[in-house]
């Protein structure tokens, strides 16, 4: 026997909503997740009318629906916004190329501008605001920014008794001090993963599915597990674990990291440099392990664009993924 | 800013595995017994020794803390496992004569028979408390055991916060030492020790009416996190009641740091996150009069195993909700099986996990709220975690439920969350299809707890003392928005 919607009470329902396990026909769960997704716009303030916001296009699946919300939203409450696609070119061959093609096919279909902007030159750059929706690292979760992404590294902080971050984590922007330092925002804060999936799925857009290439650590994919776990128990954990995330209280005296900023892009970062810039430093130089693990030390040399000694590329150059 | 430095490699943890004792390694302490167990990486004690740092590290717990005070009347809480059992042994280690720097409050001992709730059978029931009580009969100390089914007998008051100093750095710590050294200078060792003697046995029986009462209100349960989560509460509440009536300013729990750390984790997915610190630190002030002390969190599983093996503290195997359950039967469980395997790879995870707890802060109600018993979650008494930003994981939550079903004209409205109109539009956002009884109740609880009672099917099932409380609550809040307009300032 067909289900009925059950918000409109009409139609046939088509999926069972993972968030709230609801039976909704296609129109109402198209409404719905484009409803919370401008409910938490609005809610965190996260823009102004007539700013600029470019929206980090990588061709995965987060950012291609963000593209997609964000374009129906900007028309349907008239937000005023600029929207374009930014789309950032890191060398990397084989996956970019891919998922470059993804991009592009989303600008036509979107009809967003789509800037393709080498790494420099986006911090050269000024804008009013950036959706910052997948960073830098192409389709890859290290910046979690999804429902799921959150709730993820709300787990691992706990797990890795990281305090700061802890805290930090379900902030739902970062605006950084630094002058001409760009706010990353994360309007997908409160959307589940497979509800993004969902999404793309009944609006048939296409994106560029892809494994991350860089491994997570091993308490991000303990965290993921265990999530994923909670997750087939309780459907809400996700979101409790966020709320968790957000009210929890630190005491007062416990020494908290002080802020710094990266000194290429300002982005926060606890070290000289971000791990994004690392990251992509090393992809640079041909060293893909720079960006992984503790390399604080080699941050200084890099900042002053001097080569590194032979024993430190050794140590750095062995590809295991 | 998830700017995550993915500083733990895995490889470098893998170096902090225990390492297999060899034979003749040495204790680490004396350098002359033979090491029989391993603490930690390069800690291995003899026997002698390891007595002397588990006794050592109970009195350094209570001594760092100094919230007992002399005289003061503590409860232990008591479930029958190696861990409250082991906390009861170091109680009665501590207070014996002979000990050096001997504590000094006056013990009493609580067990919760939550048989009922966990489908044992009363002959079972009866054997256990049996044996828990030649446990705590050798003892010499007053207990109490008491069935879960007495949770039907309870008084609303047992919901309202006390009033007390709830303070734990109380300055008059030191006054009440000294005071007590002054009146004991007059009083004799026998004195002392016919004090101690007046025992109090209580044990109380459980009508069958309590007893359908509870298993009807379990069955209502539809899941075993929420099950669970409802017992805990439960057995808190029967166990605040005891020691109000019986004049216990303190509880004793003998929550270990592996417990806790399991507990920190499972109440981060609950949604419990406002209250870990009160949940899992070392003093739980939430009810005000009578304080919660947790002074066993220093010591890990293991060693109390050991401990316990090695010395012979009795303690007695209860079967409870989750066992023989598989882990992924309730969030509590499988947050357990997460944490021991995790454990296994990386030995540090418990003692992070655990650390963290203490870094954490409890979120009293601002003043002037700490009295209105409104500002407190009925169930669970912690301050309600729900009058939180617009932007938060609670609103988009109750954004989601709004956009998803129909919408029904509800009468009863949240004031506290829908008096800015946003996020309430045309159905407002706390319509339901389910019982406006749940409704009702929803708002005077925090955000985990109504994820329990959400699992729930018929509300009526509650004990009544709950019913009764939230009822009062309710008709006080409508008067109070009645009247709102006349009212000069916001208490809440
Ligand atoms: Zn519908
Ligand atoms: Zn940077
Ligand atoms: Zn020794
Ligand atoms: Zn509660």
């Amino acid at each position: 026997m067909p289900v009925q919607c059950s918000n409109c009470v009409q139609r046939r329902a088509v999926l069972k909503r993972p968030k709230t396990g609801h039976s909704l026909c296609k129109d109402c769960f198209f409404w719905a997740f484009e409803e919370e997704i401008h409910q938490t716009i609005v809610s965190a303030g996260l823009f102004n009318r007539g700013e600029t916001v470019a929206i980090g296009a990588s061709g995965g699946k987060d950012s291609t629906v963000l593209a997609h919300v964000m374009k129906v939203l900007n028309e349907r409450y008239d937000y005023g916004l600029n929207l374009l696609l930014l789309s950032v070119d890191e060398g990397i061959t084989g996956y970019r190329d891919d998922s470059l093609e993804t991009v592009k096919r989303n600008q036509q279909q979107y009809e967003l501008p789509l800037k393709i902007v080498s790494y420099e030159e986006l911090y050269g750059w000024t804008m009013d605001a950036i959706v910052k929706q997948v960073g830098l690292k192409n389709n890859c979760t290290f910046c979690g920014h999804n429902a799921d992404d959150v709730a993820e590294t709300v787990l691992m902080n706990v797990l890795r008794g990281d305090i700061a971050r802890l805290r930090r984590c379900t902030a739902i922007s970062t605006a950084s001090e630094g002058e001409g330092a760009i706010p990353r925002c994360k309007p997908l804060k409160y959307a589940y993963e497979k509800e993004i999936v969902l999404y793309a799925y009944f609006k048939k857009l296409d994106y560029f599915s892809t494994e991350c290439i860089y491994s997570p650590n091993a308490y991000r994919g303990h965290a993921r597990a265990f999530l994923k776990d909670l997750e087939s128990i309780r459907p809400s954990s996700i979101i409790d674990v966020i709320h968790s995330g957000e009210t929890l209280s630190v005491k007062d005296g416990v020494k908290m990291p002080v802020q710094g900023t990266c000194s290429r892009c300002g982005y926060i970062s606890s070290q000289a440099l971000c791990k994004s810039c690392v990251l992509l430093e090393g992809l640079n130089r041909g060293l893909p392990k720079l960006g992984i693990g503790k390399h604080h030390r080699l941050h200084g040399k890099i900042l002053a664009q001097e080569p590194l000694t032979e024993q430190e590329e050794k140590l750095l150059k062995a590809v295991d993924f | 800013m998830c700017q995550v430095e993915e500083d733990y490699n895995g490889l470098e943890c893998k170096q902090e595995k225990i390492p297999v004792p060899t034979l003749s390694r040495k204790c680490m302490k004396c350098k002359e017994g033979t090491a029989v167990l391993i603490i930690r990486v390069s800690d291995a004690f003899c026997r002698s020794c390891f007595k002397e740092y588990f006794i050592h590290k109970f009195r350094a717990m209570l001594g760092k803390n100094r919230v007992i005070f002399p005289q003061e009347k503590v409860l232990l809480a008591v479930s029958g496992g190696a861990a409250s059992c082991s906390m009861l042994a170091q109680v009665q280690e501590g207070l014996s004569r002979d000990a050096p720097k001997r504590l000094r409050f006056m013990p009493g001992i609580i067990y919760i028979d939550d048989g009922g709730a966990c489908g044992r059978s009363s002959e079972e029931r009866q054997r256990s408390v049996d044996q828990l009580k030649s446990i705590f009969t050798e003892t010499g100390f007053p207990y109490f055991i008491v069935p879960l089914e007495q949770v039907f007998s309870l008084p609303t008051s047992v919901l309202v916060p006390g009033t007390s100093d709830p303070d734990p750095s109380n300055p008059s710590y030191k006054q009440a030492v000294d005071q007590y050294i002054k009146e004991k200078q007059n009083l004799t060792e026998e004195e002392a020790a016919s004090a101690v003697a007046q025992l109090r046995i209580e044990e109380s029986v459980c009508s069958p009416e309590h007893k359908l009462a509870l298993e009807r209100l379990f069955s209502s349960l539809n899941t075993l996190t929420a099950k669970e989560d409802m017992l805990h509460t439960l057995r808190q509440h029967l166990i605040l009641h005891v020691a109000r009536e019986n004049g216990y300013s303190k509880v004793m729990m003998g929550d270990s740091c592996s417990r806790l750390a399991v507990k920190l984790l499972s109440n981060i997915a609950l949604g419990r996150g406002a209250a870990l610190a009160s949940d899992t630190g070392f003093s739980d002030p939430r009810y005000g009069d009578v304080v919660i002390v947790r002074p066993m969190r220093d010591y890990s599983s293991k060693e109390i195993a050991a401990y316990s093996r090695m010395f012979h503290v009795p303690s007695v195997f209860i079967s409870g909700l989750d066992t023989k359950t598989h882990d992924k039967a309730s969030i509590q469980r499988l947050t357990e099986s997460f944490v021991t395997n995790l454990q296994a790879d990386f030995p540090s995870t418990v003692s992070t996990i655990y650390r963290t707890s203490e870094k954490l802060h409890t979120v009293m109600p601002s003043q002037g709220q700490t009295t209105e018993p409104a500002s407190k979650c009925l169930l669970c008494l912690c301050a309600l975690d729900t009058n939180v930003d617009k932007a938060s994981a609670f609103h988009a939550t109750l954004v989601s439920e709004q956009l998803s079903q129909i919408k029904l004209q509800d009468t009863s409205h949240d004031a506290r969350h829908c008096a800015e109109g946003q996020g309430c539009g045309s159905g407002g956002c706390c319509s339901s299809n389910r019982s406006p009884e749940h409704q009702d109740l929803k708002t005077l609880l925090c955000y985990s707890c109504r994820l329990t009672v959400k699992d729930m099917g018929a509300v009526d099932a509650l004990p009544p003392y709950i019913i009764t409380e939230a009822e009062k609550r309710q008709k006080r809040s409508r008067m109070k928005m009645e009247i709102s307009e006349f009212l000069l300032e916001d208490e809440d």
